[in-house]
């Protein structure tokens, strides 16, 4: 980073940047080498799509200095950041989706033709710029009638059209299938081989060692280093990213899981039969999915988001109606039943968005420690203070829930120490099946082992788990079985002795699996 | 005869709520929820009376009219766009501040509670079945264009490219350097401008300003909005539909087994009808109302 | 914990306050261009509303019917819902008590017949709010657009069944009620001779109360208040959001309607055509100013009810109509300042920790 500023296609130099009480850019820097593919890499929450935002010019930086082939830009606006050839790619696409693709491509910078807009001008331009790009997508078409690769390919299209040469991706695979990664991969090397410079946002280290020239790691919106791929390990990224050694997939080995008694061994805890879940836009979500779930057991769900694990676990949960199929609790069916009556009958669940679902954020500690269990601490209407205050005192402290004052907002929390509160709840309640979505994501190192140690506990305690996680090493280093979710079915589940990365891998990308 | 006559009555009832409601869809399209169209309206016909009173020609009084609409809504713009305030509730009060400031400024200006004196408007003597002073009424013609004109604006510029997009995803028309409030600044002034020139309309028909003359029209025309899907060319056929229930109501008066007041309820029955659904349902733009956040 | 207390208190406050001045600031801007003095017309302003029994009175009454639909509009907000129907819920409320009233034979107490007219009330509000609630809950239908429209529709609807039905020869209003009048408060206090004011703001006092309790102490409170601010949190919570929704435009509505017996029971003692005129889009403004807690909602009554009030005590002056120009900007200022003033607290606070 102590290079000439003349040799660098981007060069961003003490980057702060603040969103109310959260630092979401620390003096963060990062150097780019014209016609190179760029890693930027880090854990969720690490300041890299800030970064890269305000590289773009969508957030202007609160200090520090920005520099684009050697020129000053600090502070621009998209406008001037699309002039200069600098396009981003977002996670959540920046389509408009009753728009055609054209409009979508054209919007901002529209071809006219005495002052209208020259609708088949803009296809024609659109439909050239695919021929020569290799991204083909049919410029008439609503862009909410698009795959999500399609839709992102209209994302790269709309840089390109602008005439990027330095193009932003912010984690691009995190939606892909295996065949559209690779033919991202195709469409990126091609572009580098053009002279175009590319930055990949990322946390997937195996994309980072197959794709990139040279990576940048960032931790807690500060820049930790930048390093040359063939230079590097992925375990020495991993450390860079968390700050310390870590273990990588599956070093920690369960115990092995308790011996069941008697009348468990019999009766799953959770048993859920050809489960079919219907979704707005795809017709079938969770297609025909079977499974039991014994006392004392984790069954991991692995698999690329979006494949249906979200809606398998909100039916469950009774958060989404069921098509067909049913769901049994201790061998009771509850495929009817309310979240309200599930919860009464035993099922605890952590839910994947905390921020929307696992808390009310304007709700105080205290309150959002009995959120769902209300009704066990109302007395004749209302509320029972005194015993919700006792309720978060314990948790609090059993916990380590920072701060400790029961009384302050949710919304004032860490991400660790949110999820620490919908952790401590759903475990805290009398409960037999647990479902674990994303139990860890977004937070911090020290949490995420806290929180392992909790589901290792409840299992040993006979507690019977679903854990789905869209992070493998997470699946492995907990998991007793382990289902892997594509297309909405299970495509295959494995025992844990089994299951590799290699072997999860093939079959979360529907490589293998396909007959079963 | 009696049905053109019933056709030019249609027509001129119907043109205030053309007016507005182009002016409606334009701001609901970009974002912005046109609660205060009744407002701007009865700003504009005031200012059009004053305009034409003082410079004793409708077409001072048209300008007038347009300028009153658009301080109101540059009002709302700043609010809800610049400082982001709540769009229902500025609404709400630009049109009570609408009522209340037409109100004082009809005492100050013209010393009554009621109404102005009497102004120069367009018409000529009424012959026949009125359509002769409808094209003569310069403003009837601008009625029967606005939405025409809005439809134009909206599918065949660049400009109402990016309104589309803006009010369906401002993040990202933002993303490829659509300057959003601007877009939003310009479909808000012109819907007040709009919306000014149906009050205008008003104003100069009665050739005076009375004391809150558009009576609810600017809701109508916010019913046609929503009725007719955000589409300006639906949305115009919906302005025809209630003013033409308008004009059955007027001409039965007395002489139907049906009740005025039910004949009144019909635009907003109709409104709640599409917005549940019970017919293909209204879908908002996606970002409506949410410049807030 | 004090900090966070004090932060509240001041992104709570300070809204009001900047309101108020910019309102003055345009009141004396309208005051001078009418050729008046500013301070002369103030002092009218509270000489005519606190300054004595009688305009106190009257700005008691107006508290009642404002305090009534600033908390119906606030415990729709509270469940994430714009209610912006109070207007014909109040008329609808009034409407059902009037003619309840006028079919009452004379001579039953009015300790007795007061749940009655409540439940009348109650009902008449709470069958708006509640379809607008229902259409809301069952299909989606914005209840914005939905309230503002049945408002249109309710208040023809009453306007045909006073006029076709009820309505006492060449007037707009209904028989007198025969029994369950309630009195004034100058029967208590004399000094309140001629005002309006009546036994109904206990009623509205003891609502503000309940209203207090039902949102922050009881289950169903907690529920409708986590309804409102994360609907997928409350959906998790076991919260059935849908029937939440429906149920506070119900709750909204009644409160709205109850509000109707201040002109009925305790005033005119008939139900009047358009007697509710404002009334429901003022408490819009009370429950904006009030900042949706019933208590808050009281002093913005309060507040509102003094400016509609000193209104016509300087009617002499300057043009009553002045008033409705300050209410709105009140709203606009307040609506304005809000998000402003946090932004403004919140970046002074930020720059002041580091």
């Amino acid at each position: 980073m102590t290079g000439p500023a003349a040799g660098f296609a981007v060069r961003l130099t003490g980057i702060e940047k603040s969103f109310g009480p959260v630092r979401a850019n620390r003096g963060a820097s990062l150097a780019v080498a014209p016609g190179e593919i760029h890693a930027l890499v880090g854990e969720n929450g690490a300041g890299k799509s800030t970064l890269m935002r305000v590289l773009s010019g969508m957030y202007a930086p609160d200090a520090g200095t920005m520099e684009v082939d050697g020129r000053d830009v600090t502070g621009w606006s998209t406008a001037h950041a699309i002039a200069a050839g600098v396009g981003m790619v977002h996670q959540h696409f920046m389509l408009v989706p009753p728009l055609t693709v054209a409009e979508n491509i054209v919007l901002g910078r529209e071809i006219t033709s005495h002052g209208q807009l020259d609708r088949a001008g803009a296809e024609r331009a659109v439909a050239e710029l695919c021929a020569r790009t290799g991204l083909v997508v049919a410029p008439g078409r609503r862009v909410a009638d698009l795959s999500v690769g399609e839709a992102q390919r209209v994302e790269i299209l709309k840089t390109l059209y602008r005439g990027a040469k330095l193009l932003i991706l912010d984690e691009p695979t995190a939606v892909l299938s295996p065949p559209e990664v690779d033919e991202l991969w195709r469409v990126l090397a091609r572009m580098r081989a053009g002279g175009d410079t590319i930055v990949l946002i990322t946390h997937k280290l195996d994309e980072v060692m197959e794709i990139s020239d040279a990576v940048t790691v960032m931790r807690h919106g500060e820049t930790v280093g930048r390093v040359a791929t063939r230079e590097t390990s992925p375990a020495a990224l991993a450390r860079m990213m968390v700050g310390r050694e870590v273990a990588l997939a599956g070093a920690a080995p369960l115990p092995p899981a308790p011996a069941h008694t008697a009348t468990s061994a019999d009766r799953p805890a959770l048993e859920v039969r050809e489960l079919t879940v219907a979704d707005p836009r795809k017709a079938r979500a969770v297609d025909a999915v079977s499974f039991t779930l014994a006392p004392g057991e984790i069954l991991g769900v692995a698999g690329v988001e979006g494949n249906g694990q979200t809606e398998l676990v909100e039916a469950i949960a009774g958060l989404r109606p069921a098509r067909a199929g049913a769901v049994l609790l201790d061998g009771r069916d509850v495929t009817r039943l309310t979240v309200h009556e599930r919860g009464a009958a035993g099922l605890s669940h952590i839910p994947e968005d905390r921020q929307r679902r696992g808390l009310v954020l304007d709700y105080s500690i205290a309150d959002n420690l009995v959120l769902g269990q209300q009704r066990l601490y109302t007395r004749r209407g209302a509320l029972d203070g005194a015993r919700i205050a006792d309720n978060a005192r314990r948790r609090i402290e059993q916990f380590d829930i920072r701060p400790g004052d029961p009384a302050a907002p949710a919304r004032t929390l860490s991400g660790g120490n949110q999820q620490k509160i919908v952790v401590a709840r759903e475990m805290g309640r009398d409960f037999s099946v647990l479902l674990a979505a994303q139990p860890t994501r977004g937070v911090d190192v020290g949490a995420i082992e806290f929180i392992h140690a909790q589901l290792r506990a409840a299992r040993g305690a006979g507690k019977a788990i679903l854990l789905v996680s869209a992070d493998l090493t997470e699946i492995l280093a907990l998991s007793d079985r382990i289902a892997v979710m594509y297309g909405g079915r299970f495509a295959a589940v494995l025992p844990r002795a089994m299951a590799t990365e290699e072997v999860l891998g093939a079959y979360m990308t529907g490589a293998a699996g396909q007959a079963a | 005869m009696i049905f053109l006559a019933l056709v030019a009555q249609t027509v001129r009832i119907s043109m205030p709520y053309l007016f507005a409601s182009a002016g409606g869809v334009l701001s609901e399209r970009s974002g912005l929820i046109g609660l205060g169209l009744e407002g701007y309206m009865l700003a504009g016909a005031f200012t059009a009376a004053l305009g034409s009173y003082y410079g004793q020609n409708p077409w001072v009084g048209v300008i007038a009219g347009v300028g009153g609409g658009m301080a109101l809504a540059l009002l709302y713009a700043l609010c809800s766009i610049r400082y982001k305030a709540d769009q229902v509730v500025v609404g709400v009060a630009i049109n009570l501040l609408a009522v209340g400031a037409t109100r004082f400024f009809l005492r100050l200006v013209f010393r009554s509670s009621s109404n102005s004196p009497r102004v120069p408007g367009f018409s000529v003597v009424e012959t026949g079945t009125g359509f002769l002073a409808l094209a003569h009424n310069p403003l009837i013609w601008m009625g029967a264009l606005s939405i025409p004109a809005v439809a134009w604006l909206l599918y065949r510029t660049p400009f109402g490219l990016r309104v589309r997009a803006v009010g369906e995803h401002p993040g990202a028309a933002l993303s490829v350097g659509v300057p959003v409030p601007k877009v939003q600044w310009i479909a808000v002034a012109l819907s007040g401008a709009l919306a000014g020139l149906g009050g205008a309309y008003l104003a100069l028909d009665q050739h005076q300003f009375s004391d809150q003359m558009t009576a609810g029209r600017g809701f109508i025309a916010l019913a046609a909005v929503i009725f007719g899907r955000w589409d300006p060319v639906r949305v115009g056929f919906a302005c025809l539909l209630f003013a033409a229930a308008e004009t059955m109501e007027i001409r039965l008066q007395g002489t139907s087994q049906i009740p005025g007041q039910f004949v009144q309820m019909i635009p907003y029955l109709l409104t709640i009808v599409a917005l549940a659904g019970v017919v293909g349902r209204a879908v908002p733009p996606a970002a409506l109302g949410k410049s807030g956040d | 914990m004090n900090g966070r207390l004090r932060a509240q208190l001041e992104e709570t406050i300070l809204p009001p306050i900047v309101a108020l001045l910019i309102a003055a600031l345009v009141g004396d801007l309208l005051i001078l261009v009418y050729g008046q003095s500013p301070a002369a017309v103030y002092r009218l302003l509270i000489q005519g509303t606190w300054g004595n029994a009688y305009g106190l009175g009257q700005v008691l009454y107006k508290t009642t019917t404002l305090t009534f639909t600033g908390l119906a509009v606030a415990i729709g907000l509270q469940a994430g819902l714009f209610n912006i129907g109070a207007e014909s819920q109040l008329a609808a409320g009034g409407f059902a008590a009037g003619v309840v009233g006028a079919m009452l034979p004379a001579g039953i107490p009015s300790v007795v017949l007061l749940p009655l007219f409540i439940a009348a009330a109650a009902i008449g509000g709470g069958l708006v709010g509640g379809a607008a609630g229902a259409l809301k809950a069952k299909w989606g239908a914005h209840e914005v657009i939905t309230t503002i429209m049945l408002n249109f529709v309710v208040l023809a609807l009453l306007n045909y069944l006073t006029v076709a039905h009820f309505k006492v020869f060449d007037t707009l209003h209904t028989a007198d009620i025969r029994s369950g009048a309630l009195p004034r408060l100058s029967a208590v206090v004399p000094a309140f001779h001629g005002s309006a004011a009546n036994v109904v703001l206990v009623l509205a006092l003891a609502a503000v109360a309940a209203a207090w309790w039902y949102l922050y102490r009881s289950r169903a409170g907690y529920e409708l208040r986590a309804a409102g601010l994360q609907p997928g949190a409350a959906e998790y919570g076991g919260v059935k959001v849908s029937r939440v929704w429906w149920q506070a435009m119900l709750l909204s509505g009644a409160v709205a309607g109850i509000g109707g017996l201040n002109f009925v029971l305790g005033y005119k003692h008939y139900y009047e055509d358009s007697f509710a005129s404002g009334m429901g889009f003022l408490g819009i403004a009370v429950a904006l100013v009030g900042r949706n807690n019933p208590l808050g909602v009281f002093l913005a009554a309060l507040l509102f009810a003094t400016l509609s009030q000193g209104g016509l005590a300087v009617n002499a002056v300057v043009p009553k109509q002045m008033v409705e120009v300050l209410q709105a900007v009140v709203i606009i200022a307040v609506a304005t300042s809000v998000p402003e003033v946090r932004r403004l607290l919140r970046g002074a606070r930020r720059s002041a920790a580091t």
